[in-house]
């Protein structure tokens, strides 16, 4: 009955629309003007409405940035994030000082030259001196943006020190391994035929680099201001691993290894005691509590940033920056993957070294 | 009578052979209206289609807007469209959201913005606009529309299907679309996919390789290249876009067809997946991204430059004065068409590829905002000193000008591979391209229909209405996008279900309530637009044949749908189209057909 009700409501709403704009039609052609043409004072009018959208549209340009602006990522908690961050801030200022200016003189023009019967628009069709001003400078600020954006990148995808701490991250659908190289700092061979429900990662138990690799899910530490080189791969369709907090993000393909290194900066318990992240995590908590949630702490994510299927949305592994101290009492905690009970006892292994270099 | 007045006119003998016997006969319903060979039905068959399937794409945005900003909250509205399998007590379903983002993308870039656009005022302009009684080969044309037809049916009729549409986004990346255990928009709904894209392919070539041969070959007496107006430098440019770039799609689509139903291994590789270790070995899904962004990127400048194009003519009809830099404006389509080339790469800087392969894209990406630089400029010195006519479509193009200006500058971000790095599938993107392409785009092709709807139609719109719909579209896709930005710097990956899954973007949950009630005054902005359109095709004013006082050849055709436009001889141009408020005129437009005086200058020869 309701939904009868609601369907009569839309017919009779158009209906209404209809005969108004009929009626308008009318009224208009007994006036005798065309209201398909455009008048001095439709001109007048839309004029006035383009300076007052210019107005509008900064202000709210300005509230946004005012009440978003906080809400934004931290300060980056890696090393080659600050000047990435700086380099972002360079360009950001660059932006916005074009996008004032284009915009006020875009939309002041409009307001200015509308159309009025007796006025004539000035015939001018070209002038070399200004079209090679507006070559030349955007010529000159982008290379300036290009050459200050390479240098930053070459910096971070410079090769690692050999001696960098190596971990893996393994994704799939739809969670995140990783896996610590051990005290050799080299990761055993894996094969992706040798998966099995136990063995996540199809480690090769034949390979004795990876004796001493230790995995862990869920949660993973790393240890302040020391570099820690990733290694990345997927088991099935491309995953990106993202490091908001960090700066940093790399895709991880199927069939192939990818790589990102970085060095952070701040452990994870100086970032909860920086006054932003309180601020940030304490309109968080109110939020939170409003809805019933229960409160929670700051923590750095690293979260999938690839389209991957069902649950892309909730692919997360927690990031534990510690003291080198703390870092180390963590580790010893963790057991190597390939303990005594496990090698041999998996199946299927592949006992050759040759059979294994038949996979790539 | 358009048929009679043509038919033994002498003079079409001299300027088109091809066109021959077909005024003599009577057409029937279907020749005219279904199966039509003449430019202007083609045109108005792209467009209707377009505006349908905008329809549906927007609808499906309005969906997953719901969706962002109450996740888990029960609007009928979602079970009622999609039922109790995707949308179970009003929630949409997680994967029914990855399928509408997907498609709602693919109709959006292809069907409404390649399709729609291209195939609308190509088809209606370039006969018109270069003075040719129709394309060089109506039945390609007519063809073209038909095949695109067809690939807008069969991606629609993939929400039928048990599985749904596909769903790995609109690029569709393998391994996620190659394999159908990865999910359940990777069964059948790809195939689909593929398969119309495959007829949009096809439909983009005939299209593309018709608009090309009739620009070069079809141009009536006195229409030099340079004297031709910008719209058609600018569906030059996208078509020789399109026929170079839309064949690598289809080798990227033939490969991963190949990869799906045959066993080959050309993207695929060492993947484990269902419980099972696949044979496929040695393919790279990082080929897959290069073929695509191959046709990728020269796309974006397929939807763009056509909008460009028709802005330049609206902008220069309406502000009564030249286009400033007309040659500047053909060299900046020019660079901006080759330029499409060398760029690809911009969107694999975090893929894994060599990193001195990325500093190369970063250098030639950002080349690109010098010719885009140069377009703006230009545009804002042409109102300079204007004499301003605010018709509907001027405030489009001026629309337009503003978002290609705001969403390039964020593409400086985005094209510096250090800074991609960190904003790279987040939001920032999203709000990029959607304000630089999808806006930008949509405004220039709005302008172009209430510009020539008197052309299409011989009637007016409604202006009025015509003003409430740009400025609620402007203020909306603004209210949008711009806000969206900052999803993005906050981290905020795109194509989430939801965020809620993160304790770290739950204090974002109230920009996205922001962005979706923006989305919702969009989508009812569209309805007006819709109104006006359908209304004014039977109801609205008559035109007269010359509405806007412009100078190019179309408004010279009598106000009819005459077979072969002129009914008499061809037009024989004789000036640039460019010369409003020229001094020493009477009016303040010289139409092209009129004879230059003695001693005068043609402005485009400078």
């Amino acid at each position: 009955m309701i939904k009868f009700l609601v369907y009569v409501a839309i017919i009779l709403t158009v209906l209404a629309i209809g005969y108004l704009v009929r009626v308008f039609e009318l009224a208009s052609a007994l006036k005798g003007k065309k209201q398909e043409e455009v008048t001095d004072g439709d001109n007048r009018f839309m004029s006035k409405v383009m300076l007052t959208y210019l107005v509008v549209f900064f202000s709210f340009v300005i509230w946004v940035l005012w009440e978003f602006g906080p809400k934004l990522l931290p300060e980056s908690a890696s090393e080659h994030g600050i000047f990435l961050d700086k380099l972002f801030d360079f360009n950001m200022a660059i932006i916005w000082i074009v996008f004032v200016l284009t915009h006020t003189l875009l939309f002041y023009f409009s307001y200015k030259y509308y159309g009025r019967k007796n006025n004539t628009a000035t015939y001018l069709p070209h002038n070399n001196t200004l079209e090679m001003i507006w070559t030349v400078i955007p010529a000159i600020v982008l290379a300036i943006i290009v050459i200050y954006g390479i240098k930053s990148w070459n910096k971070i995808t410079a090769d690692a020190d050999p001696k960098t701490t190596i971990i893996e991250i393994y994704a799939k659908q739809f969670d995140w391994t990783a896996r610590y190289a051990g005290k050799d700092n080299v990761l055993g061979a894996s094969n992706y035929k040798l998966i099995t429900s136990t063995n996540d990662l199809g480690m090769d138990t034949t390979s004795k680099e990876g004796f001493d690799d230790i995995i862990v899910k869920n949660e993973f530490h790393i240890p302040v201001n020391k570099e820690v080189e990733f290694k990345f791969r997927s088991r099935d369709v491309i995953h990106s691993a993202y490091f908001p907090h960090f700066r940093a993000q790399m895709n991880c393909v199927p069939g192939m290894t990818t790589m990102f290194h970085f060095t952070p900066i701040i452990t994870t318990a100086e970032m909860r005691k920086k006054p932003k992240v309180v601020e940030l995590m304490r309109g968080i908590n109110q939020i939170r509590a409003d809805r019933g949630d229960k409160p929670e702490e700051f923590n750095y994510i690293l979260l999938c940033n690839k389209i991957c299927g069902k649950s892309h949305f909730n692919m997360q592994m927690t990031i534990v920056v510690d003291t080198q101290e703390d870092y180390e009492k963590w580790l010893a905690t963790k057991k190597p993957f390939l303990s005594k009970a496990l090698i041999g006892s998996e199946t299927p292994v592949i006992k050759t070294k040759e059979q294994l270099t038949e996979k790539k | 009578m358009s048929m009679d007045n043509l038919a033994h006119s002498n003079e079409h003998h001299t300027h088109d052979e091809h066109h021959h016997e077909e005024h003599h006969h009577e057409e029937s319903f279907v020749s005219k209206y279904i199966f039509s060979m003449d430019h202007k039905t083609i045109s108005r068959q792209f467009l209707i289609t377009a505006v349908i399937m905008a329809v549906f794409a927007m609808l499906m945005s309005v969906l997953f807007r719901l969706q962002l900003a109450w996740p888990g909250e029960k609007f009928a509205i979602i079970n009622a469209l999609l039922g109790d399998k995707w949308g179970k007590d009003g929630i949409l379903d997680p994967e029914m959201y990855m399928a509408l983002v997907t498609i709602h993308g693919t109709i959006m870039v292809f069907m409404v913005l390649t399709g729609g656009l291209s195939g609308t005022f190509s088809n209606l302009l370039i006969p018109y606009q270069i003075g040719a009684r129709d394309m060089a080969s109506g039945f390609l044309n007519m063809l073209s529309y038909w095949f695109f037809f067809l690939s807008s049916i069969i991606m629609l009729s993939s929400f039928f299907i048990e599985t749904g549409p596909a769903s790995g986004g609109w690029t569709v990346y393998p391994p996620l679309s190659a394999l159908p255990q990865a999910m359940d928009g990777s069964k059948l709904g790809m195939t689909f996919w593929l398969i119309s894209m495959t007829f949009f392919i096809v439909s983009s070539l005939l299209g593309g390789l018709n608009y090309i041969v009739t620009i070069l070959n079809l141009r009536t007496k006195g229409m030099s290249m340079t004297r031709l107006p910008l719209t058609i430098w600018a569906f030059l440019i996208t078509a020789i876009l399109g026929v170079l770039s839309f064949p690598v799609l289809l080798s990227a689509a033939l490969l991963l067809i190949f990869d799906r139903s045959f066993g080959t291994s050309f993207y695929l590789s060492d993947i484990y997946i269902g419980g099972q270790a696949l044979e496929q070995t040695g393919g790279s899904p990082i080929l897959y991204q290069h073929l695509f962004w191959f046709l990728g990127h020269p796309e974006v400048y397929i939807i763009i430059l056509p909008a460009l194009g028709i802005t330049s003519e609206i902008i220069s009809v309406n502000s009564r004065k030249p286009i400033f830099g007309y040659r500047a404006m053909i060299g900046s389509l020019m660079a901006i068409g080759f330029l499409s080339f060398i760029v690809w790469g911009h969107h694999m800087f975090i893929t894994g590829m060599n990193p001195f392969l990325g500093s190369v894209f970063v250098f030639t990406t950002l080349l690109i905002a010098i010719p885009s630089a140069v377009k703006a400029f230009n545009y804002i010195t042409t109102l300079w000193k204007g004499n301003i006519r605010f018709t509907p479509a001027m405030l489009f193009a001026i629309g337009l000008v503003s978002t290609f200006i705001s969403g390039g500058l964020t593409g400086i971000i985005l094209a510096d591979s250090t800074l991609d790095i960190q904003v790279h599938d987040t939001y920032f993107v999203v709000a990029h391209f959607h304000i630089v392409m999808g806006v930008s785009a949509i405004l220039g092709m709005l302008a172009g229909v209430y510009h020539w709807f008197p052309k299409m139609f011989l009637r007016h719109m409604n202006k009025k209405l015509g003003y409430v719909h740009f400025w609620l579209t402007f203020i909306s896709a603004y209210g949008v996008f711009f806000p969206m930005h900052f999803l993005g710097l906050a981290g905020v990956p795109r194509r989430y279900y939801t965020n809620s899954a993160f304790p770290m973007f739950d204090n974002l949950v109230e920009l996205n309530v922001l962005i979706t009630c923006f989305a919702l005054l969009g989508a009812f902005a569209q309805i007006i637009f819709l109104f006006n359109f359908f209304y004014s095709m039977f109801r609205g004013p008559k035109s007269v044949q010359n509405p806007w006082n412009a100078n190019t050849l179309e408004w010279t055709t009598p106000m009819a749908h005459t077979h072969g436009n002129w009914p008499g001889a061809l037009p024989v141009v004789h000036r640039w189209p460019y010369d409003y408020s020229k001094p020493g005129k009477e009016r303040d437009f010289v139409p092209q057909t009129i004879p230059l005086a003695e001693g005068e200058e043609d402005g485009g020869g400078h």
